[in-house]
């Protein structure tokens, strides 16, 4: 697949209070910007949770969105401190892994930034699709079947550790 | 059990539809994700007939979830969730997703619109698969409220809970109620007489049964939630016993000891080290200032406790810590001065006569320093001229960028004064005349026929660098005047700088105590800008008055009422609903490594160190799930935000990622 016909799988993990009303206000004043982030609302940027990047990726995304209120403006006073935290963690990892950093941003938007979220929207995407996909399912065998082996041997070790009641 | 969900795509009108193939959407989400049973597209889904649909589907298909297709669920969640529970199914058991603000509004494409509402309906009906029923939680609201700040603002607030006949404790942080309207000596446009139409209301504060009035205290400690609220309030020592105290005032008459007052007088008068802030002052009880006391600082005096006919003087008094129990918090700490000295360009404190507007409001204040002499620092030198600055530290990139709302009204007010009290020219230094209110205009129209110059631009510097005769001994304002396109230099006698509005120092962190957040110029967050002003983000806190943006006296008033009535609403209901959105700790599972401890900005989880578990206290948890995604060992669950729904939801929404292989709930 070429570049120029690629458009990125991205998944956008936005809180409730600030990023989210921020995309309902972008849509309230009709501002156009590219339709690839599909987001998924929590109640704050701090429940994302590094697997669910991981597990978005995993899936087939080719770049993840993680929106949140300005620091010192969070709904929860200090959640979004720890999104950062973990956030700057995973992107270590995620590079270790061999993954662009690029492909994982962290955003902060206010509920009356729209315009500002948009842009963001826009930038991640012209940068994933600079980076290309990251195919990562398809880093296993097409039909699954390292995966179904690995699972094999994990099922064979909890059998093995289970104490009989 | 088999799922048996429903779909419901939105075209709302032509807003979905024109840009979203809504049909195709429907079609495709009843052939291709698993476990639907029905899905429909309707035009208007939030209408009656909408509703019904849902319910009769409910009713007859045995529908075990619902999913909406819709706009945002900040508009409609209730509505879909009502509409379930009318049916017989559990409102957690409906999960909206937005294909309105955040795709057909957004994109002007329909292919790849269309594209991406199926991947949200799909993320969605996954996820609500998982979902489980939940019971909001419903507490009693505490019909007794904590009002913190005693300016008009907090007073309205009290006196109008207390009227309706409801307990209020209201907490001022100095020793008299008042706030700073009390230092003021006329309010715009009307002219009144500040004092006279604050006193009566600090009055009937002070001797209302309803109003428990903590002066001299500060709030320490707020814990529990909406309806509940624990709070510890700290009784600053004022070593007068307040039981004993007549408030005669002879202890204040004879202490040998004149103190500075830069509180109440601005720093342009004195008190003495026992004192009350002002002659009005309510209650009437006089505070000791230990940091100046002969008797606290040297051992020697102690002429109050001699003199005071009811031997109310006790050294030896101690803060206390009272704890309260209340319903609903209303903050209205209100604000402080801009320190005029960062704008050094205008030498206050550098040049003498210079001054702040709240040293001018108490230089014209009949009961202020002077008796309400117009002179200059000398004390007697009545000004010839005197230049009003508009917009010292408001509206300036170097300090705040917004507008304190107030300064150009107060600066007609000083125009008038001076001119009604002095032979003065009066210059105003405006870059806009801000006078929008009721009765504003014509005020500035008045003060334009009473001889009040007005020049446009704003002042570049004060000066007192002649260069020229005309200029020696005064105070030269430079300014760049727009209107006439000049350059000009005048010389006055005094300048008055309209010093800005800002929030408290320690603003910020009162604000974390009670739960709720600033703006980035550290006014409270209201809930909603146009909409919701009072009210916070924090269920059962609220604000009033200044504390949530600069704003006029009358504009205090009625936010303190507005807040009164939300709190009075709650109090008639009696019971409060809270949403069930609420972290939990497998005990079993807990390894007591406290990681979350920390996590919870709401002291919400607690450590039983016999069992050695951490433990969710569930009436303060606010639901933000960050300790659900700090526990290493996965073992804190966020209900209606559990790990199990989020992988759905991701797995539905990249339907079109997965490899070739058909997928267990979506085929591609």
């Amino acid at each position: 697949m070429s570049n120029e016909t690629f458009e990125p799988k991205i998944v956008g993990f936005l809180c409730n209070w600030c990023s989210y009303r921020a995309a309902d206000l972008a849509g309230s004043a009709r501002i156009k910007y590219a339709p690839n982030v599909r987001i998924i609302r929590l109640m704050c940027s701090g429940r994302v949770d590094p697997t669910f990047v991981v597990k978005a990726l995993a899936d087939g995304a080719d770049g993840v969105m993680i929106a949140g209120c300005h620091p010192g403006e969070c709904h929860y006073i200090e959640q979004n401190y720890k999104a950062m935290r973990r956030f700057h963690l995973l992107k270590q990892t995620l590079t270790a892994l061999g993954v662009e950093p690029d492909r994982v941003q962290l955003v902060w938007a206010s509920a009356a930034e729209g315009q500002r979220l948009a842009e963001a929207i826009d930038k991640l995407v012209a940068d994933i699709k600079r980076l290309g996909p990251l195919r990562w399912p398809s880093n296993w065998d097409e039909d699954g079947g390292r995966l179904k082996a690995l699972e094999e041997i994990v099922k064979e070790h909890e059998e093995a550790m289970e104490v009989p009641a | 059990m088999a799922e048996k969900i429903g779909i419901y795509v939105c075209h709302c009108g032509s807003n979905i539809a024109g840009t979203i193939d809504v049909e195709e959407v429907a079609r495709w989400a009843g052939k291709n994700i698993k476990d639907v049973a029905v899905s429909r597209d309707y035009k208007f889904m939030c209408s009656s007939l909408g509703q019904q649909m849902i319910e009769d589907d409910i009713k007859q298909q045995g529908l075990t979830g619902v999913v909406v297709g819709a706009c945002s669920p900040h508009l409609h969640e209730k509505t879909f969730r009502n509409a379930c529970h009318r049916a017989g199914l559990n409102p957690y058991l409906c999960q909206m997703t937005n294909i309105r603000e955040h795709v057909s509004w957004v994109n002007s494409d329909k292919e790849s619109g269309t594209f991406k509402a199926k991947s949200l309906i799909s993320a969605a009906a996954e996820r609500v698969k998982r979902q489980k029923p939940l019971e909001p939680m419903r507490v009693k609201v505490n019909p007794a409220t904590l009002v913190v700040g005693g300016g008009i603002a907090g007073l309205q607030a009290a006196l109008e809970l207390a009227d309706a006949g409801h307990h209020v404790y209201l907490v001022e942080r100095e020793p008299s109620i008042g706030g700073h309207m009390a230092q003021f000596d006329k309010t715009f446009p009307t002219l009144d007489c500040s004092a006279c139409i604050l006193t009566p209301k600090m009055s009937e504060v002070g001797q209302h049964e309803n109003i428990t009035l903590l002066t001299y205290s500060e709030l320490e400690e707020v814990s529990g939630s909406v309806g509940n609220f624990k709070v510890k309030v700290r009784k600053k020592a004022r070593y007068v016993d307040y039981d004993k105290c007549t408030g005669c005032g002879i202890c204040i008459e004879k202490c040998p000891r004149k103190v500075l007052d830069d509180v109440f007088e601005a720093g342009m008068g004195y008190r003495k080290a026992i004192y009350t802030p002002f002659p009005q002052a309510v209650p009437r009880t006089p505070v000791i200032d230990t940091a100046n006391c002969t008797w606290f600082t040297r051992g020697k005096c102690q002429v109050c406790s001699k003199v005071c006919p009811t031997d109310a003087v006790d050294y030896n008094q101690q803060d206390e810590i009272v704890e309260l129990e209340v319903g609903n918090i209303i903050i209205a700490t209100g604000w402080k001065l801009f320190d005029c000295k960062r704008s050094s360009h205008y030498g206050y404190g550098r040049l003498a006569n210079v001054y702040t507007n709240m040293e001018f409001e108490r230089l014209c204040n009949a009961a202020g320093p002077t008796n309400g002499k117009i002179v200059l620092r000398d004390g007697k030198t009545e000004p010839k001229s005197v230049a009003i600055v508009h917009c010292v530290g408001s509206r300036d990139a170097n300090s705040n960028s917004y507008c304190s709302a107030v300064c150009c009204m107060a600066a007609l007010k000083f125009g008038h004064l001076v001119l009604e009290k002095t032979n003065a020219e009066v210059y105003s230094f405006y870059i806009d005349m801000r006078s929008n209110q009721k009765g504003y205009e014509e005020f500035y129209e008045r003060l334009q026929e009473e001889g009040m110059q007005f020049v446009r631009g704003k002042v570049g510097e004060v000066t007192d660098a002649a260069r020229q005769p005309a200029e020696e001994g005064k105070l030269i304002v430079q300014v760049d005047d727009t209107l006439l396109g000049k350059q000009r230099r005048i010389p006055v006698d005094m300048v008055i700088l309209m010093g800005g509005l800002e929030p408290q120092a320690d603003a910020k962190e009162f604000g974390l105590k009670c739960g709720i957040s600033c703006s980035m110029a550290g006014w409270y967050t209201e809930r909603h800008p146009k909409l919701d002003p009072v009210a916070t983000m924090t269920d059962g806190v609220f604000v009033a008055g200044v504390c949530q943006g600069p704003k006029d006296i009358p504009a205090s008033v009625a936010q303190g009422a507005a807040a009164a009535a939300r709190v009075q609403g709650m109090i008639s209901k009696g019971e409060v609903m809270i949403e069930p959105i609420v972290a939990s700790i497998d005990e079993e599972n807990c390894s007591g490594c406290r990681i979350c401890n920390n996590m919870c900005p709401y002291n919400a989880i607690e450590f039983d160190a016999e069992k050695s578990i951490s433990r969710v206290i569930t009436a303060l948890c606010k639901g933000c799930g960050t300790c659900v995604a700090a526990c290493p060992a996965g073992v804190i669950t966020g209900a209606h935000f559990n790990n199990e729904q989020i992988f759905a939801e991701i797995d539905g929404i990249l339907w079109d990622a997965k490899p070739q292989a058909e997928t267990e709930s979506v085929t591609v």
